[in-house]
């Protein structure tokens, strides 16, 4: 292969002539510039390198490619390499490649060691909860002003925030909480039946949906759902510049975006866990009075007695929470966005995570707090 | 109107960069009542970078801002925002708010920082989107509406307030030639009808030749202006190969002398 395409002649003192011939195109594969170099070795006098081509070369950009490294190498090495015995078009191209944009370019993305990119994350994640307590506090300051009306409040939009957050999600969060409560009568009954206090089911099923189970699953549906597409519509508006227009005009972007969808969101994950309590007790109830075969009146009489109100108070309290971390995520790693559809993309995976991962934290800490209040 | 040339916004000593990064050193120069300036250069010299300081979006590194006198940068938060107020921005690409349609866009501002009723903002909201040949499109979301048509929406929503100065970034961007010379012509009109300084960041020579009075030149490799003044004039009398080469669109003054 090799004597196919590159024949070398060192007829003239000091020149090694090239001759160049065969199939240099790219399809054809690239010849490693070693097979020069290594004669340029052998031939230590070798000051100047030319070229002939033979009548049936074919060559595209890969003769180019393997000519720029070429003539990059013996450029370190002091050696004058003549093209002029190069193809015409060939000669045009490699001028052009080696023509120096003359720019300097931003000192960016130099390789990192493993070190700097693990010291660099870890500075990241500090760097990030600052930034999240930051928003919070401008969060905190734009409620102020709303309670004092000194802020300006699109009811128009919050309300259809509303709707997307509540409405448009009932199905779903229906669905899910009532598999949840069917689910947990089925791995109960495994249990219970060896003791013959089935009836107990329905103890596990109220009083596990209504305590955290119904507001943890619709914490993470509206996590996926609706803090995604927070992320999602606030990283599209600061890509294509509406946030910079809203700051502008004197607006700040948290008082006119991200208060509806904090508020909207904090309003409704109550509403929706209150529902989705029942549901998951009507799962419970479906399975255990039509296929464990309870007393329909004996299970509801147990559940009523099993809940007690506190229960209620303490499952609210977590659905609360989840919206403020839901809606709080999702705003801020929208705001946050890099303005390329990448940066859209990766804001709406983070947030999607943030929210899962602070629900699970924060359920976490209030079932703590709650053992210790002894509720 | 008074006879005495006043100066807008004065730019002191500017320098612009990111990080440790500088974009641009040293820029000095002045834009008075009236003028149509022109912010021009090469790709990525660092035009939008101006403008952003120039808005108040991005802190320069170094110098002053003044508008009226009063330096923008060393304003606090109440006194930035009364300055912003006399803006009116032309983005790139619009940025209109896509919840919003086009004229609740245009209607958002006056809502903001004026006393009119409903019925009255709904009056004005039909002047400015008839004063850009919009009228009838105040019900039609952005989404729904083409480029061109996005851009003059936008311009309807940047006059709303009848700001003292309109800023537009690339403002031809994107538009044929029919509409780049369209909103050439309107960016003219909306000058002498309401009296506003302009500043437009471009690189299209059409447009500069067309619409501008007064221009500084950024140079990518210097980093820094190297000229300042009527476009026109600059093309008839400028001796820097530079300027000469961006404003006939010649060849490139090195190859020249290889």
């Amino acid at each position: 292969m090799l004597s196919e395409k590159l024949t070398f002649d060192y007829s003239i003192p000091k020149t090694l002539l090239i001759k160049l011939s065969g199939d240099w195109q790219i399809s054809a594969g690239l010849l490693s510039v070693n097979e020069v170099t290594s004669q340029l070795t052998t031939h230590p006098d070798i000051a100047q390198i030319n070229f002939s081509v033979s009548q049936g070369l074919k060559w595209d950009s890969g003769l180019i490619a393997f000519l720029l490294k070429l003539i990059r190498e013996c450029g370190q090495k002091n050696i004058h390499v003549a093209r002029e015995g190069l193809p015409q078009e060939a000669q045009k191209l490699l001028a052009l490649a080696l023509k120096v944009d003359e720019k300097d370019i931003p000192p960016k993305d130099a390789r990192e060691s493993f070190l700097e990119r693990s010291g660099e994350k870890a500075l990241q994640i500090s760097e990030s909860l600052a930034a999240g307590l930051d928003f919070l506090g401008d969060i905190a300051v734009s409620l102020g002003r709303l309670i004092t009306g000194k802020s300006y409040f699109r009811w128009d939009d919050f309300m259809l925030i509303v709707q997307r957050c509540g409405v448009d999600t009932l199905l779903l969060v229906s669905l899910i909480s009532l598999l949840v409560g069917m689910i947990l009568a089925f791995v109960g009954s495994i249990q219970l039946k060896m003791f013959g206090a089935q009836i107990f089911i329905s103890d596990i099923v109220g009083i596990a949906m209504v305590r955290v189970l119904s507001a943890v699953m619709t914490g993470i549906i509206m996590s996926g759902r609706i803090g995604a597409s927070f992320a999602a519509e606030l990283g599209m508006m600061q890509t294509n510049e509406e946030i910079d227009a809203l700051k502008t005009l004197g607006v700040s972007p948290v008082e006119f975006l991200v208060i509806p969808r904090v508020l909207a969101l904090v309003i409704m994950m109550p509403v929706l866990t209150i529902y989705a309590d029942l549901m998951g007790i009507l799962g419970g109830f479906v399975i255990s009075a039509g296929m464990l075969h309870l007393n329909p009146v004996e299970y509801l009489n147990h559940t009523q007695h099993a809940v007690k109100l506190s229960y209620v108070w303490v499952g609210l309290i977590h659905s609360l929470v989840f919206g403020v971390i839901v809606a709080v995520s999702g705003c801020l790693r929208g705001i946050k966005c890099e303005r390329s559809a990448a940066g859209v993309g990766i804001a709406t995976t983070s947030a999607v995570v943030t929210g899962i991962t602070g629900i699970v934290i924060a359920t976490a800490l209030i079932t703590f707090i709650c053992q210790i209040l002894g509720v | 109107m008074d006879s005495v040339i006043a100066t807008v916004i004065e730019v002191r000593d500017l320098d612009l960069g990111y990080d440790d990064y500088a974009v641009m050193r040293n820029l000095s120069f002045s834009v008075n009542k009236g003028d149509i300036f022109i912010v021009m250069g090469v790709n990525g010299c660092g035009k939008s970078t101006l403008l952003k300081s120039l808005i108040g979006l991005r802190a320069p590194t170094r110098g002053k801002v003044l508008y009226s006198g009063k330096s923008f940068w060393d304003e606090d938060e109440a006194g930035q925002q009364n300055i912003m107020r006399r803006f009116g921005v032309l983005y790139q690409g619009g940025a209109l708010w896509s919840s919003l349609t086009v004229g609740e866009n245009v209607a958002l501002p006056l809502q903001l920082y004026t006393k009119l009723s409903c019925q009255q903002i709904q009056e004005v909201v039909a002047l400015k989107l008839s004063l850009v040949g919009l009228e009838g499109y105040g019900d039609f979301f952005p989404s729904g509406i083409s480029g061109g048509m996005r851009k003059r929406a936008s311009l309807a929503r940047a006059i709303a307030l009848d700001p003292d100065i309109i800023f537009f970034d690339e403002p031809s961007s994107g538009l044929d030639p029919i509409n780049a010379r369209k909103l050439d012509d309107l960016i003219l009109e909306l000058r002498d009808g309401l009296g506003a300084t302009v500043v437009v960041v471009t690189h299209e020579l059409a447009s500069i030749f067309a619409v501008g009075n007064n221009s500084v030149f950024l140079d990518v490799e210097s980093k820094t202006m190297i000229a300042t003044g009527d476009p026109k004039s600059l093309l008839a009398n400028s001796k820097d190969p530079r300027v000469i080469q961006f404003l006939t669109r010649g060849p490139d003054s090195k190859e020249l002398k290889r």
